[in-house]
């Protein structure tokens, strides 16, 4: 690897790594679209895609109406969340972050239980305006309460479990008291589920995508300089608060657009990065691209899973999250050597 | 009390401030037994026990009340002592004895016992409970020891935080496809006093007894354990079985107060620092003062749940969340010193 | 040899799974000040943490008295042998009392608190030889670092073991801390014949604090023996990789390293020292 790598196409390894990732995600794509409770050929979603007539006349509603929306969106989401994971894990300058533990999830998904099972009618429309404001919100007390000066990096992780276990509990009494028939529904979509996403889902998902992705991509830099510590990060001339600001807003944004679209998915702002650091190392030029579409492939991955491992039932999305994250992490721990 | 440690002044300070707890105590319990659904003078309060009658109004008194605070009382006891415990095996203030996996354990042992045979007497629902919690907590520990340095505070926490996630997604999981166990089984995780058989708590009493009185046993050696891992081993500690039987009064008493109430939150977190700043570092009166508090919270806000919402019952679980929550951010927000 | 009170043989010890010390057998003396160096890495933490039975070693043992160490119970060994490990932290509020009470732990037999006149004793006897009364009820966060280590050494004291294993005691202090508690180390030696070892970081203070210096690099004793004998320019261009001069200092005539560095002119020749 070379000392100095000036742009992302200048280390070969880093290229290749994108590549084949692409190319496994692009080969899940197409079995997503392929597979499931109604066949599609592949020359058929192809044609769909282009708009073109397809053999079956089917195909091409099941393929552009149900499942393409649902396929894309649940890529962006694993991308979203994935980025925003890798940003918390930089900036706590702990390996064991994840959006889940900043509470933002936990407070996304208040406001949206409360939504579902208070105005049960209304909630399909303002779900991911709730979930949105719900994020917001914790994400403001968390900035008052843990700052961004010299201790925030632990006062953060504290200041996100507090708010997690108090919007825990109040989520509860949510479920506890709710109709039974709303609360339901509220579990599936805190179970995180891409179900019945349509293309409205996307068009409200990806400008959050668009927007911040790519200001994650501008503030690597900066994201390695806060990992050398306050001291000599403002010895090397960063404006450490400034820049802990701008990266917690970006993080926050793309973790809870991704929970008001699918709600709380785990572990994926977890692995991802994990992964991806074994892959191409710690320097976010290198890894934030590669992070973010190796959690793209999880969630669609996982997606896919959840609609095929046992038909017809839907398996929430969360859950094979969980199922495939928590074993890997555990794997993790058992080769974490003891600081 | 070895005479080199007794500083007269904070010694009458620690035997005032447990005087106190105990005072509330009392007096917790007697509103606990005066206030209630049906209104019972105190005269008749005092008749119940002297003179008792078979008066409708002694009856409730005796088979619903006093049982009731007793349990609460018991309960608050188990679930303060061993966050006590927790914080001091994981050296983490914000380690709850959920974080073992213990009340997902329980939850997720009932959700599928409930789900595969339908909700059963409360008998068996504490058994499965309670081997839910034993298995999930063993299985925290164990994974929390691989590895170098056997079960190191970090290790611990990450193992039960991911144990619980895992659990808690595959309980979330099957609520979501099964309404009709959602519906029997969302009380009881909510956590409630309401209706529990009180032959049922005198078998799960002698239990709490042990692990209260292991914990007790325990605190001299925990004093010596928070030293730090050499110098006890230098000291001559067998460190492993010292963290080993910590661990497991923990699990007896965390495991029996969920088998009993379901899972009941906050106690076991935010009594040990109230402990902690009451009564120093020593184990010795941390321990005692703990259980006294626990058992404090619990009445005053089993009272709360039953008055608030009057006639109707609020969970106990989130009254200890209402109450304990804005502590909890005080604490963080400015207490936090180290992590 | 019956002046020996430690003893390694063949002693391998690994740290987060690679190897640091292989095959190693050491003598320590009885009664003696012996003073582990070497550069960064070298293993003289691992070997200190091998001998007080914190490492256990995957080959070989550790011999305390002739007898294997692995196989007491802890608590034997706690009444023969202190450790104080580097950087230890105190739990907050803590006091300085309180903590070297802890140092009895290894006499406390009995399920019910009994505090022994005995107890009282050492722990008077430690607080006063570390001259640490009137901080006594002072809480440790709350001193100075010379004043916290006083503390900690004042536990070990407590524990009243007749070997003393103490990881880099005085890194970290200030000069007159340093030599506050060299001098204390020395004194108890010298007064109560306890055996002294200690990894020390600074070589000249190992001269002339220690009997008996053990030089380490890569795991394996590159000098042992009298600091006169094992301090050699040779010897420390070979452990440390360091060009310098040895020179008898001059206030107790023990050997003194003076590293040679690239010459910056200050005028003075450096061939006339």
């Amino acid at each position: 690897m070379t000392t100095i790598q000036n742009s992302i196409l200048g280390n070969q390894s880093v290229t290749r790594v994108l590549l084949v990732v692409l190319l496994i995600t692009l080969a899940v794509l197409g079995m997503s679209l392929s597979l499931g409770d109604y066949s599609v050929p592949p020359a058929d979603i192809v044609k769909a895609v282009l708009g073109l007539p397809t053999q079956d006349p089917e195909s091409s509603f099941v393929v552009v109406t149900l499942r393409l929306p649902r396929v894309l969106i649940s890529w962006l989401v694993g991308v979203g969340l994935a980025v925003a994971g890798a940003i918390l894990q930089g900036l706590t300058r702990n390996p064991l972050a994840d959006p889940g533990i900043l509470g933002v999830n936990a407070g996304a998904a208040f406001a949206a239980v409360t939504l579902i099972v208070l105005f049960p009618v209304v909630a399909p429309m303002y779900l991911p305006l709730a979930a949105f404001s719900g994020a917001f919100v914790v994400a403001c007390l968390i900035y008052l309460l843990a700052g961004t000066g010299e201790k925030s990096p632990l006062r953060l992780v504290l200041v996100g479990v507090a708010l997690a276990a108090i919007m825990g509990a109040f989520t509860t009494l949510m479920l506890t008291f709710g109709q039974i028939s709303n609360v339901s529904i509220a579990l599936v979509w805190l179970a995180g589920s891409i179900a019945n996403k349509s293309w409205e889902q996307l068009w409200q998902l990806l400008p959050w995508l668009v927007v911040f992705v790519p200001l994650a991509l501008l503030l690597a830099r900066e994201l390695d300089t806060l990992q050398l510590g306050d001291a000599v990060a403002k010895g090397l001339g960063s404006r450490v608060t400034w820049q802990r600001s701008k990266l917690l807003l970006v993080s926050v944004a793309l973790a809870g657009a991704s929970v008001a679209i699918a709600g709380t998915i785990s572990f994926v702002g977890l692995m991802a990065p994990h992964l991806a650091r074994s892959l191409v190392g710690s320097i976010h030029k290198n890894l934030l691209p590669v992070t973010a579409l190796i959690g793209g492939l999880l969630v669609a991955s996982a997606d896919f899973l959840s609609r095929t491992l046992f038909p017809p039932t839907e398996l929430p999305c969360g859950l094979l999250t969980a199922a495939l994250g928590a074993p890997y992490f555990i794997y993790l721990l058992y080769q974490r050597r003891q600081r | 009390m070895n005479a080199t440690t007794t500083n007269p002044q904070r010694y009458y300070t620690r035997i005032l401030s447990l005087a106190i707890a105990v005072l509330l105590l009392l007096l917790g319990i007697f509103a606990s037994i005066a206030y209630g659904a049906a209104d019972i003078s105190i005269s008749q309060l005092l008749t119940a026990f002297t003179n008792f009658d078979d008066s409708t109004e002694h009856i409730i008194i005796r088979t619903m009340r006093l049982p009731r605070t007793l349990i609460a009382s018991m309960l608050g006891a188990s679930l303060a002592t061993a966050g006590v415990l927790m914080q001091g095996l994981t050296q983490n203030p914000l380690a709850a004895p959920g974080i073992l996996g213990i009340n997902a354990g329980a939850a997720l042992a009932v959700v599928v016992m409930v789900f595969g045979f339908g909700i059963s007497s409360p008998s068996l629902i504490t058994l499965v409970a309670f081997i839910g919690a034993l298995l999930a907590a063993i299985a925290v520990y164990y994974l929390g020891s691989l590895g170098q340095g056997g079960a190191t505070p970090l290790k611990l926490t990450i193992a039960g935080a991911t144990l619980t996630a895992l659990l808690s997604s595959i309980t979330t999981g099957v609520l979501v496809l099964s309404e009709r166990t959602l519906e029997e089984v969302r009380f009881w995780l909510a956590g409630s006093l309401a209706g529990l058989d009180f032959n049922l708590f005198l078998t799960v009493l002698p239990w709490m007894i042990v692990g209260l009185l292991t914990a007790f046993a325990l605190s001299r050696q925990i004093n010596v354990l928070s030293l730090g891992e050499s110098i006890a081993t230098g000291l001559g500690q067998q460190t492993g079985w010292i963290k080993l039987a910590t661990a497991s009064s923990v699990i007896i008493l965390a495991g029996s107060a969920v088998a009993l109430a379901g899972p009941i939150g906050f106690v076991g977190l935010v009594v040990p620092h109230l402990a902690r700043g009451a009564m120093g570092v020593d184990y010795r009166w941390v321990l005692p003062y703990a259980a006294v508090f626990g058992a404090d919270l619990l009445v005053w806000a089993d009272l709360a749940a039953r008055w608030l919402i009057k006639p109707q019952e609020l969970p106990v679980g989130v009254m200890t969340a209402m109450l304990g929550a804005p502590f909890l951010l005080y604490l963080v927000r400015w207490q936090v010193k180290r992590g | 040899m019956e002046n020996t009170v430690l003893e390694t043989r063949h002693l391998s010890l690994a740290y987060e799974g690679k190897p640091i010390i292989s095959g190693l057998n050491l003598l320590i003396p009885t009664g003696k000040i012996t003073a582990l160096v070497g550069p960064n890495g070298c293993g003289k933490s691992t070997l200190l943490r091998g001998l007080a039975r914190l490492l256990k070693p995957h080959i070989g043992t550790v011999y305390l008295h002739g007898a294997d160490i692995f196989r007491q119970s802890t608590t034997t060994i706690a009444q023969q042998l202190g450790i104080l490990p580097q950087g230890p932290s105190a739990p907050e509020g803590l006091t300085v009392r309180d903590l070297v009470a802890q140092g009895r732990y290894p006499y406390q037999h009995n399920w019910f608190k009994s505090w022994t006149p005995e107890d009282e004793l050492q722990v008077r006897k430690a607080l006063k030889t570390t001259d640490l009364n009137q901080l006594a009820d002072r809480a440790i966060d709350t001193l100075s670092g010379g004043q916290r280590q006083r503390a900690w050494i004042a536990m070990t004291l407590a524990q009243d073991t007749r070997i003393l294993l103490l990881d880099e005691p005085t890194t970290f202090l200030d000069l007159a801390h340093q030599v506050e508690v060299l001098e204390l180390l020395w004194d108890l030696n010298q007064l109560e014949e306890r055996t002294i070892v200690m990894v020390l970081h600074d070589l000249n203070q190992a001269c002339r604090y220690a009997h008996n210096l053990v030089a380490l690099s890569n795991g394996a004793v590159m000098g042992y023996g009298n600091p006169a004998d094992v301090m050699t320019v040779e010897m420390v261009q070979e452990v440390f990789g360091l060009a310098c001069r040895i020179v008898p200092d001059p206030v107790t005539g023990k050997p003194w390293c003076v590293p040679l560095g690239r010459q910056r002119d200050s005028g003075v020749n450096q061939h006339n020292i």
